[in-house]
């Protein structure tokens, strides 16, 4: 076994291992802590793929944007999760069985006549000067800018349709008005009152 | 790469509607609560000089432009039309209800545009990456729009199921696509059907691909057994919104459809023509048996909605260029029925009732003959009674399956609606022959009574004259 071979196993592992207890553990903290995890170690894999960008982009965003967002939130909210996962066990036994059935028949499908290494060609290694980032630059805004637009105007409907959800003025909320905080004078703040000094005991 | 820019002109629909779908975005933002109604006008103007811009295109060649993401052709230029109308003709349904209810916001058009132009870019899909994202944008503008009345509890329940349920289908499509990726090597359309063309050893995995890629579609359409959402999420939703979604994105799954299983996989035939056959006879049955138990009549079109994907279905199957065109007029004869029945409901409900049982259709001839005689044709229509377009619609799709000798689908398709007749001729009953239970008079604003006539007439019209959009189905196709 090569090293790349030893490598690639040792992240394989411990992707499954983490993606596992993302569904398994009971903390949601600890479970956003593996789902990091387990995009390092798919990161990992990115990497032996020659896929650097791609590797750096899903720790840069995923890690440290939406993950660390994530995790705020799971912080934020005390929601209680015993009561959602009451059922886990009662449908672990049947949910296993449809699982392993349609492993089975996928892997007999999909096994390796199909894309093993006869039927598809392993690609070609690349040098150290090849760039990965710019192979995907120069696709990106010419072959796929048809694509590229309509996944931009996706995230604008989604930044649309959570304002339009969520937004809304209630009758006590609290907010800062500029102008009132700027024009504001020492005596709006500050009352002086005058007091008269306790005597001294003994 | 360059792109000159007759590269271009061939998505002047979908540039205009972006364009103008931002400019009603910010316009809104700087209008007050009163003023409102300018981003319904402008929002109207969109659509329908949209509609004239793709309707210009319906003479002009098949182009693929932009790397072969994006295919403009006839049947892309006569499905567009008809989509922005019938979006059109939903948007005039809504206006009043969301002014009764405090939920006129510029936001639900802003979407409902976006849901549009999802649609567009899924109809002129030339690529599985365009269809995939196509059908995200359209899913994630409705998944929204339900969910926009956000104090009602039902419609942030239905929102969440159409969620879920819609989020698994997205998954199940993808994962059918990037099979068909591993096996054809290539995203563009016309590639992958000339891979599908000369299978070689990889059928196996090609027809593995297919089956994730007609459950995906399966679940948009709504067909048993992937039907499950479909009453839940038109019975839950805000009237308009139900209106909107069971209307124009069924022209869109039909395009989608098209688009997968005759353009990209059409040498699988074989296969999804079976595949398709489960699919119509079980939304055939089921959606005809149960609409028969219900009581609300948005859960009763519901299920109707899912006996008449059972019908569109059947013209896809055929295999045909006449069961093509067929379905075709199918998708868009349903659209224009069905935004009349759910108008129907906003036109009877008013501020703190809505009018969704069937008990709430007694008497209305007594209240308003008029309307009460469109609610007739209406729903003649959706039976597929002549002289109505219904009748046409099932009959050139009958008479297509009949054409490849699957008569006994076509036995059973009749038999079916047969039975599903029974229920759209008990709302006639109660209109016509019960006592109403409430004697006030319909109030209801003039542009919805011009609305509901006009869709009601044109159902009739195109009934006792079909043949003008028949023939046009036809053509687009050749």
């Amino acid at each position: 076994m090569d090293f790349e071979r030893f490598v690639f196993y040792v992240f394989a592992v411990i992707l499954v291992f983490a993606a596992g207890r993302v569904i398994t553990v009971r903390n949601p903290v600890h479970a956003a802590l593996h789902l990091v995890l387990a995009f390092f170690t798919c990161a990992g894999l990115w990497m032996l793929l020659e896929a650097e960008f791609l590797a750096i982009i899903l720790v840069l965003v995923y890690v440290g944007a939406v993950m660390v967002l994530f995790l705020f939130v799971v912080m934020m909210l005390d929601i209680n999760v015993s009561p959602l996962r009451e059922g886990f066990v009662k449908y672990l036994p049947l949910g296993f069985t449809v699982a392993l059935l349609i492993f089975a028949e996928m892997f007999l499908v999909l096994g390796v006549k199909n894309f093993g290494a006869e039927a598809v060609a392993i690609p070609a290694r690349h040098g150290a000067d090849y760039s990965n980032t710019r192979e995907l630059g120069s696709v990106l805004y010419t072959d796929y800018v048809y694509p590229f637009e309509i996944a931009s105007v996706i995230l604008l409907v989604a930044i649309i349709a959570a304002i339009a959800l969520t937004m809304r003025r209630r009758p006590g909320t609290r907010s800062q008005d500029p102008v009132e905080q700027v024009a504001v004078k020492r005596e709006d703040r500050v009352r002086l009152v005058k007091m008269q000094s306790e005597e001294k005991n003994g | 790469m360059t792109y000159a820019l007759s590269d271009f002109t061939p998505l002047a629909t979908e540039i205009f509607l972006l364009s103008m779908a931002c400019v009603v975005l910010i316009v809104d933002v700087f209008i007050s609560d009163e003023r409102r109604v300018v981003s319904y006008v402008l929002s109207q103007l969109t659509l329908l000089v949209a509609a004239l811009i793709s309707w210009s295109m319906l003479g002009n060649d098949t182009q693929v432009v932009l790397s072969g993401t994006f295919v403009s052709d006839p049947m892309a230029a006569l499905l567009k039309t008809s989509i922005l109308l019938v979006t059109f003709g939903a948007f005039l349904y809504s206006r009043s209800y969301l002014v009764e209810r405090n939920i006129f916001r510029g936001e639900f058009y802003v979407l409902g545009l976006f849901a549009v132009l999802g649609m567009l870019v899924l109809v002129s899909a030339h690529s599985l990456l365009t269809i995939y994202l196509g059908l995200e944008l359209l899913s994630l503008s409705l998944y929204a729009l339900v969910a926009f009345n956000r104090d009602s509890g039902d419609a942030s329940e239905a929102a969440m199921k159409y969620f879920v349920l819609g989020a698994l289908a997205s998954g199940m499509l993808l994962y059918g696509i990037s099979m068909l990726y591993g096996a054809t090597g290539s995203l563009d359309i016309a590639e992958v059907s000339r891979a599908v063309a000369t299978p070689g050893e990889q059928g196996i995995l090609l027809v593995f691909a297919l089956c994730f890629v007609v459950t995906g579609l399966a679940f948009k359409f709504g067909a048993v057994p992937f039907h499950m959402w479909v009453p839940d999420v038109y019975q839950g939703a805000p009237t308009p919104v139900t209106l909107f979604i069971g209307s124009a994105p069924k022209i869109a799954a039909f395009a989608m459809a098209m688009r997968l299983l005759t353009e990209a996989l059409g040498g699988l035939f074989a296969d999804w023509q079976d595949m398709l056959i489960i699919l119509a006879v079980l939304s055939l049955v089921i959606g005809n048996v149960i609409a028969i138990a219900q009581t609300n009549i948005k859960r009763m079109l519901a299920y109707s909605a899912i006996s008449h994907v059972g019908f569109l279905l059947l013209g896809l199957l055929a295999g045909t260029t006449e069961g093509y065109s067929a379905a075709m007029f199918y998708a868009i004869t349903y659209a224009l029925t069905a935004i009349g029945g759910f108008g129907m409901i906003i036109l009877l409900s008013r501020a703190g009732f809505e009018a969704d049982q069937l008990d709430d259709f007694k008497g209305m001839n007594e209240r308003s003959p008029w309307f009460a005689f469109m609610m007739l044709i209406l729903m003649l229509s959706m039976a597929g009674v002549p002289p109505t377009v219904g009748f046409y619609a099932k009959l050139s799709v009958l008479q297509a399956v009949i054409h490849v000798d699957i008569v006994w689908l076509a036995i059973v398709a009749v038999f079916f609606s047969i039975i599903g007749a029974f229920y759209y001729i008990r709302v006639i009953k109660l209109m016509y022959f019960d006592a109403p239970e409430g004697d006030e008079p319909l109030a209801v604003s003039p542009d919805l009574q011009i609305a509901m006539s006009l869709n009601s007439l044109a159902v009739l019209y195109l009934g006792i004259f079909p043949g003008g959009l028949l023939a046009l189905c036809g053509a687009v196709l050749t």
